[in-house]
C-alpha cells in the first residue's frame, strides 16, 4: 500500500514540476511568452493577396545554351546534383529546347519552372495539404506535412516538381528540404520577402525575365504584359500561371 | 444426416503442416518487404528504378492491383446478402475476410513506399478535402470498418439479422472505393494516358474480375488444404460469374481505347501503348488482353470445362491483372507530357523523351511483400477462426441441389 501511495505521490509531484515548467514556457512573465521570443519574424506581415507575383520571360532574348538561370538557381537553393540517375535529381529550373515539327525553321529556347498556377493542380490532388499556394500566388511546399506520396508530381503539367531520392547536404538554411518530400521552385520566396527578386531574374544577363507584382499596374511587368504580346504555357487547361512567356 | 442439410458447420483449418507451410513462406516475403522498405528508408528512393519521371514504379503497381482487386474479392458476400443468392452465403465469410487482408496488403506497399512513411499519422490528421487520395484515406479506412462489421454480422449467429443491410452498405462502398482508385488516374488533368472518367468504371469491372479470380483460387486452395469437397455446382456457377466480369473488363479497357483513338490528340499516347511502346505495348497485347482476358475467357467458356482449366484461368487473370496495371501506371508516366504542342522539346529533365523504367530488386520485394502478407493474414485468420464450412459441396452449400438429387 505505502508502495502504491509513494509512487502516486511522485506522480503528483512530477505532473506539478511539468505543469510549472509548461507555464512557465508559456509565460516568462505578465504579457512576455518563451514563445513570442522563439518567433524570428514575430513582426511579419504576410503575404497579402492584393499581390500576386509573377514573371515575364521573352524567349526573344533567352539564349540557346545559356543555363545561367539554372546555375544562379543551385546556388541559391543549394540544389546539388544527386549520385543516382539525373532523372533521380531535382531540377527547380530548367532550359528547353524547342523546335517547330512543321517546317523546322522555328527555334525557341527558354526556361521552364514552377508555373505558380492561380488553380495549381498540385495544390488540388496533395491529401495532406502540404503543397499550398500563399495569399500572393506563390504555391509551396511544406516540408513538414509532405508525406512524399508524389501524387503532385503526376498532376503538375509542367513538370515543374521534383522528388527529393536521398539525403541531403549543404543544405542553405533559409531554403530547407528533406529527403523524402517533394519540392520545386519557390519564386526563391525567401528572397521576395526581403524585397529582393528570384535568383534566377538576377542572374539573367540577357534581361529574358521580369518579376514582378502582376496586380500592381504601376509595376514593369504588368505595364509590360499589358503592352506586348504574351502568353501563358497549356493556357487551355485555365489554371492561370502566373509565368508568362513573349515570344512563342 | 439428410435433416441437417441446411446446417452449414464452420471449421478452422486442420491441416497444421500446410498452415504453417504456407504462413512460413508468406512470413519470408513479409520480412523481405519490410527489409526493402526499411533499405529505402535509409538511403531514398534513390535506389529503386524510380525518378521524377516515373514517380509511381512497381510498388504502386502491386498496391493498386491488390487494392483493386480487394474491392471485387468481396463479389461472392455481396452476391449472397445483396442478391439473395443463398447458395454463396456459406462461402461470404471468405470473401470478406480476403477482401480486407487484400486492401491491408495494398495499402501497406503504398504506405511503406511513401517518401516520408514515418509521417503516416499526417496523413490521418491534415485533410486536403479537394484532393481525391484525401477522400481515398476515409474510403479505405470506411471499407476496413464496414467489412469488419459485415463479417461479424455473417458470423455470429445473434447478428445475422444484420448481414443484409450491413451487405448492402459494403457493396455500395466498394463501388465507390474502386471509383475513388480509377479516379486517381482520372483526375490528372494533362497526362493523355489518363483523364478520362471512363478509368472509374473500367476499374470496377477490372476490381470484379481480378477479386473473383483471386477467391476461386483462394478457395480452391484451402479446400485442397484441408480435403474439403469443392461442389461442382457452386464452381461452375462461380466459373460463369468470372467469364461475365472478364468480358465486362474487356469491354471497357476496348471502349476506353477507342474513345481516345477518336480523339486525334491522344493518336500520340495510343500509338505508343498499342504499336509502338516496346515492354508495354508488349505487356498489353500479350499480358493484359491475352493472358488475361482471352485465354481465360476460352478456357473459361470452351465446352468441357474442368477444374483444372478454372484454375489456369484464375491464374491467367491475376498475371493479366498485373500487367494492366504495369501499362496503366507505368506506361502512363513513360509517355512525356506536351507542354508545347507542335513543337519538338527537348532538355536536362527529358522533356519530350519517353522515359524508361528498370524496377529494383527493392521495389520488387516491397510489392511481393504487401501480396504475402495478405496470404498470412488469410491463412491465420482461416487456422484460427471459423471462416469456412467444413463441407463445401453441391448438397451443403444447395439445399435445393440436394433436393433435385434426392428426386
Amino acid at each position: 500500500m505505502s508502495e502504491v501511495t509513494t509512487s502516486r505521490r511522485a506522480f503528483i509531484g512530477i505532473s506539478a514540476t511539468a505543469a510549472a515548467a509548461t507555464a512557465g514556457f508559456v509565460a516568462l512573465a505578465p504579457g512576455v511568452k518563451l514563445m513570442d521570443l522563439a518567433q524570428a519574424h514575430a513582426d511579419s506581415k504576410g503575404a497579402s493577396s492584393k499581390v500576386r507575383w509573377g514573371m515575364l520571360i521573352d524567349t526573344t532574348k533567352c539564349a540557346t545554351g545559356c543555363s545561367d538561370c539554372v546555375s544562379a538557381c543551385a546556388r541559391e537553393n543549394a540544389i546539388e546534383p544527386g549520385s543516382g540517375r539525373p532523372a533521380q535529381s531535382s531540377q527547380w529550373i530548367r532550359k528547353i529546347e524547342l523546335k517547330e515539327k512543321k517546317g523546322g525553321h522555328r527555334e525557341l529556347s527558354l526556361p521552364m519552372l514552377c508555373q505558380h498556377c492561380a488553380n495549381p493542380p498540385c495544390v488540388d490532388v496533395c491529401p495532406t495539404g502540404a503543397s499550398f499556394q500563399r495569399a500572393d500566388g506563390i504555391v509551396l511546399v511544406d516540408r513538414h506535412i509532405c508525406i512524399g506520396c508524389r501524387y503532385c508530381v503526376m498532376a503538375c503539367p509542367y513538370q515543374a516538381r521534383s522528388f527529393v531520392h536521398e539525403p541531403l547536404h549543404n543544405q542553405n538554411p533559409e531554403v530547407p528540404r528533406g529527403q523524402g518530400c517533394v519540392e520545386s521552385c519557390t519564386l526563391c520566396v525567401h528572397r521576395v520577402d526581403k524585397g529582393e527578386s528570384p535568383a534566377c531574374v538576377e542572374s539573367c544577363t540577357h534581361q529574358a525575365m521580369l518579376f514582378g507584382d502582376l496586380n500592381n499596374p504601376q509595376s514593369e511587368i504588368a505595364q509590360r504584359v499589358a503592352t506586348v504580346a504574351s502568353s501563358q504555357i497549356r493556357a487551355d487547361l485555365r489554371l492561370d500561371p502566373g509565368v508568362r512567356y513573349q515570344g512563342i | 444426416m439428410a435433416a441437417n442439410a441446411n446446417l452449414v458447420v464452420y471449421r478452422e483449418l486442420a491441416n497444421k503442416r500446410a498452415f504453417w507451410l504456407i504462413f512460413f513462406l508468406c512470413g519470408l516475403f513479409v520480412a523481405g518487404g519490410f527489409l526493402a522498405h526499411l533499405t529505402m528508408e535509409h538511403h531514398g528512393h534513390v535506389i529503386t528504378g524510380m525518378d521524377n519521371r516515373i514517380v509511381w514504379g512497381l510498388p504502386h503497381v502491386f498496391a493498386v492491383f491488390l487494392i483493386v482487386a480487394a474491392s471485387g474479392a468481396l463479389n461472392v458476400a455481396s452476391t449472397a446478402s445483396v442478391f439473395g443468392k443463398s447458395i454463396y452465403k456459406p462461402l461470404a465469410p471468405l470473401s470478406g475476410l480476403l477482401s480486407l487482408a487484400l486492401l491491408t496488403g495494398g495499402l501497406t506497399v503504398l504506405m511503406l513506399d511513401l517518401g516520408r512513411s514515418d509521417r503516416i499519422i499526417v496523413a490521418a490528421t491534415e485533410y486536403n478535402f479537394k484532393s481525391i487520395f484525401a477522400w481515398n484515406v476515409f474510403l479505405y479506412t470506411g471499407f476496413f470498418a464496414i467489412v469488419g462489421a459485415y463479417l461479424w454480422t455473417m458470423m455470429e449467429r445473434r447478428m445475422n439479422a444484420f448481414t443484409k443491410p450491413l451487405g448492402v452498405a459494403a457493396f455500395i462502398w466498394r463501388l465507390v472505393l474502386t471509383t475513388g482508385t480509377g479516379s486517381i488516374f482520372g483526375f490528372l488533368i494533362a497526362r493523355e494516358a489518363y483523364q478520362s472518367a471512363l478509368l472509374a468504371p473500367m476499374f470496377i469491372s477490372l476490381s470484379l474480375s481480378y477479386g473473383s479470380a483471386i477467391y476461386l483460387l483462394t478457395l480452391s486452395a484451402a479446400s485442397a488444404i484441408d480435403g474439403r469437397p469443392l461442389g461442382e455446382a457452386i464452381v461452375r456457377r462461380l466459373k460463369n460469374l468470372l467469364a461475365t466480369f472478364v468480358a465486362a473488363a474487356l469491354y471497357f479497357v476496348a471502349v476506353f481505347h477507342l474513345t481516345n483513338l477518336y480523339f486525334t490528340r491522344n493518336h500520340g499516347v495510343e500509338n505508343f501503348i498499342l504499336l509502338d511502346g516496346g515492354i508495354f505495348t508488349g505487356l498489353f497485347w500479350l499480358g493484359q488482353v491475352g493472358i488475361g482476358s482471352v485465354l481465360p475467357l476460352i478456357l473459361l467458356l470452351a465446352p468441357g470445362v474442368s477444374r483444372y482449366r478454372i484454375l489456369i484461368a484464375c491464374s491467367a487473370i491475376v498475371i493479366g491483372g498485373f500487367c494492366q496495371m504495369y501499362v496503366t501506371i507505368i506506361g502512363g508516366q513513360a509517355w512525356p507530357l506536351d507542354l508545347f504542342p507542335g513543337f519538338l522539346a527537348s532538355s536536362s529533365f527529358f522533356d519530350g523523351e519517353i522515359h524508361g523504367y528498370a524496377p529494383s530488386i527493392w521495389e520488387a520485394l516491397l510489392g511481393l511483400g504487401g501480396v504475402a502478407l495478405a496470404g498470412a493474414i488469410v491463412i491465420v485468420a482461416l487456422k484460427l477462426l471459423r471462416f469456412l464450412p467444413e463441407r463445401m459441396d453441391d448438397a451443403t452449400l444447395d439445399p435445393s441441389h440436394a433436393k433435385a438429387n434426392a428426386k
